[in-house]
């Protein structure tokens, strides 16, 4: 069992070692370069030497096997990995800049800059979610941004990947994680829900717009627990001028069991990206905490407290997805409308945490100057949002599952997969527009929608009636067997 | 090199060989067999006949309380298995009944223990239920990879140098990375008679230069090895069983 000595200069597996640029209690940082590799690089090295923490070598072997199995922009691209036998370490890409934590001395932040950051943390969570990984110690010093925009995750140890061996679930006899941000199922040893992530967020969102940690700064076991059964106080208790949409968000990620939270990551990011639609309750509004018999409730026969069965993530996930109904809204759609509101109640009554996005493209002339006035004066916008929502009345939704979208755009296809792509819509169902003028001029809607989207597509048609052509007996259509 | 290992064959042809051919065109390099290649099911003389063909080409095989029954009436089973291990013992040839008895209860290969059971009594046959029982068989070697079978449901387990374990189902066609630095117990699911609810055979694949394990889990024509168990008037039971995977 060779090990090698990092310094700089030395040479690892081709990876020649740079400077140190950070010794943190668990692991040390180098700048390293191989001659393949243009991008920048770090090498993540744990501290494994005697006396040192069994949790740094744990935590270490849980983002070594986590960490080559992630892709895509919201977390940081791994080059190589060492296994303990050798020499540990992780080979990743440097992100440039700095985490979240250097904004914690500007702390409050305006609620939309603050509401806008979280919707970014959101859509990443969504992103890692959908690769089987809770993350598990989402706060601000694990959140980086690319020159791009895209949030970035980075720090892996404490994460749970659904389809690995979970290394950490009997290595701590108390739950590892940073106190203020974890949320309180995670108290109860359960590693499996990614709603965890959604209370951090939660933490990060009331802290950043507050300036208030929601659970206090408590690193004991005991202070930790209190949030098992006492809810924080609503940030209108403490800013009366906080925005009561904002409140519903951040209060619906606090929410002590997981199951009042929201369903899923991209849920969240869809709510944080139209504020103007969020459905608001009772938590938007209030200024005190539960009252102390709810919370003795809790807190002496408490639900959360109970065993529960072992949840699939991706099932989770599959439970809540957000689905769009492209609709046309014009008269002579009434029977596809009709088809695609059966489609839709048979979606929504399978996934009772689907959400609904109602949406209607008010296409634009590519030369006239479009006005926002009908000729009888009428706002058009406002005529279709009321439009849709009388399309969507029958489902009889509850309306935190309902939103809806009217897009202005010159091409109602582009219009319908650009909306779906920045709302990481998961099922897109739309009515083919039966052969009409319309359609042979301009080209069909649905077929680009179904062609070029990302998510799954649903076409559909209203019930077809019997034509003569069709009734035609069996003898008379050209028999292409015989040829 | 590129490691299958088969576990509980149960002289299920139509699974061994749906399995055999699955391993084969990922590339397969060596074979392991970790016993029970009769009992319940009704092709014994073949399946036997086929592991001796693979062992003396180089794969490696152990035996499992199935085979030592074989020529040992006194090893203790319930009564449906006692009922084809009758059957099958007036079957075999005493080439192949010789065979399955000189067959080792444990083989090491590099790092890598292969036993039937568990490594802490191998002649014991005990199930690996749980992980304090992981825990016994991964306390009693030095390997860094138990292989194992016995139970019939996929499992993964591992020992940590300060003695804490972790256990996990293993999810088919994810491969895991076996990191050094811990021991690990692979219990492999049955081919020949899946027990967890999935009616599909199931085996393991090991790629020895990565440390990476993947649970494979094939589908094959169950219906064909069920009728066969059923004309062979062996408990009919044994056939239904396959279907539902338990």
């Amino acid at each position: 069992m060779a090990k090698h000595s990092i310094q700089p200069g030395a040479v690892i597996d081709g990876f020649t070692i740079g400077e140190c640029v950070h010794s943190g209690g668990m692991a040390t940082l180098w700048t390293v370069t191989r001659p393949d590799i243009a991008a920048p690089l770090l090498m993540k090295v744990p501290r494994v030497s005697e006396g040192e923490d069994p949790a740094a070598i744990v935590s270490f072997e849980m983002e070594q096997m986590i960490l080559p199995r992630l892709s895509g922009p919201h977390v940081p691209a791994c080059f190589a990995a060492g296994d303990f036998m050798r020499q540990a370490y992780v080979v990743i890409e440097v992100i440039p800049g700095t985490t979240l934590y250097s904004r914690l001395g500007e702390l409050p932040l305006p609620c939309e800059e603050a509401a806008a950051i979280a919707g970014k943390i959101a859509t990443a969570l969504a992103d890692l979610h959908r690769q089987n990984v809770i993350h598990h110690d989402i706060k601000p010093s694990s959140i980086m941004f690319r020159p791009t925009g895209e949030a970035v995750l980075i720090d892996f140890g404490l994460s749970h990947h659904n389809q690995l061996p979970d290394l950490l679930q009997e290595e701590f006899r108390i739950p590892y994680g940073t106190a203020p941000y974890m949320a309180p199922e995670r108290l109860l040893g359960v590693r499996d829900d990614p709603r965890s992530d959604l209370f951090s967020l939660g933490v990060l969102l009331y802290f950043f717009t507050t300036g208030v940690r929601p659970f206090g700064e408590s690193e004991t076991l005991r202070g930790m627990r209190r949030r098992l059964w006492r809810d924080p106080y609503p940030p209108r208790k403490l800013k009366a001028d906080y925005p009561p949409w904002l409140q519903e968000v951040v209060l619906r990620c606090l929410e002590i069991d997981p199951v009042w939270r929201y369903p899923t990551a991209s849920q969240l990011a869809f709510e944080l990206a139209h504020p103007d639609q969020i459905k608001l309750t009772g938590r938007a509004e209030r200024l005190n905490r539960d009252p102390i018999s709810t919370v003795w409730r809790r807190r002496f026969n408490g639900n959360l407290t109970q065993q529960r069965g072992k949840s699939d993530l991706a099932a989770q996930l599959a439970s809540g997805p957000i689905v769009t109904i492209a609709l046309d809204v014009s008269e002579e759609s009434r029977e596809l409308n009709d088809a695609l509101r059966v489609t839709a109640e048979r979606i929504l009554a399978t996934l009772p945490a689907a959400r609904l996005a109602c949406l209607n493209v008010l296409k634009l002339g590519r030369v006239t100057i479009d006005r926002t006035l009908d000729e009888a004066g009428n706002n058009k916008h406002v005529d279709r949002l009321v439009a849709l929502r009388h399309w969507a009345s029958p489902l009889k939704l509850d309306e935190n599952r309902l939103t809806v979208h009217v897009l202005e755009a010159i091409d109602p296809a582009a219009a319908i997969l650009e909306f779906a792509e920045a709302n990481n819509v998961d099922h897109i169902v739309i009515g083919a527009r039966q052969s009409s003028l319309r359609r042979t001029l301009l080209g069909s809607v649905s077929a680009k929608v179904a062609a070029e989207a990302a998510c799954t597509v649903t076409v559909v048609r209203p019930p077809r009636l019997a034509s003569l052509h069709e009734q035609a007996p069996a003898t008379e259509r050209p028999a292409a067997a015989k040829v | 090199m590129l490691l299958a290992v088969f576990a509980d064959i149960h002289a299920n042809r139509q699974a061994f060989v749906a399995c055999l051919d699955y391993a084969r065109s990922r590339g397969a390099e060596q074979m392991v067999f970790l016993g029970d290649y009769v009992g319940y099911g009704a092709d014994p003389e073949w399946t036997v006949e086929t592991v001796m063909g693979l062992v003396e080409n180089g794969a490696l095989a152990v035996r499992g309380n199935h085979d030592n029954a074989v020529g040992t009436p006194s090893e203790s089973m319930n009564a449906e298995a006692q009922a084809a291990m009758e059957w099958t013992r007036g079957r075999l040839p005493a080439e192949q009944r010789r065979f399955l008895a000189d067959l080792p209860l444990e083989l090491w290969d590099e790092d890598r223990l292969y036993v039937h059971s568990e490594a802490s009594n191998p002649p014991r046959w005990r199930y690996v239920q749980n992980a304090p029982d992981a825990a016994r068989s991964l306390i009693a070697t030095q390997a860094h990879i138990t292989f194992c079978g016995h139970i019939h449901r996929p499992a993964l387990y591992s020992m940590s140098s300060t003695a804490k374990m972790t256990s996990f189902i293993p999810t088919a066609d994810v491969p895991v990375q076996l990191s050094g630095g811990r021991q690990w117990l692979a219990v492999l699911g049955s081919v020949g008679q899946p027990r967890d609810g999935d009616p599909a055979a199931a085996f393991a694949m090991f790629d020895t230069d990565s440390q990476q394990i993947s649970y494979c889990r094939v589908p094959y024509d169950v219906e064909a090895a069920a009728q066969r168990i059923r004309d062979n008037g062996l408990p009919h039971w044994l056939a239904d069983r396959l279907a539902v995977g338990r």
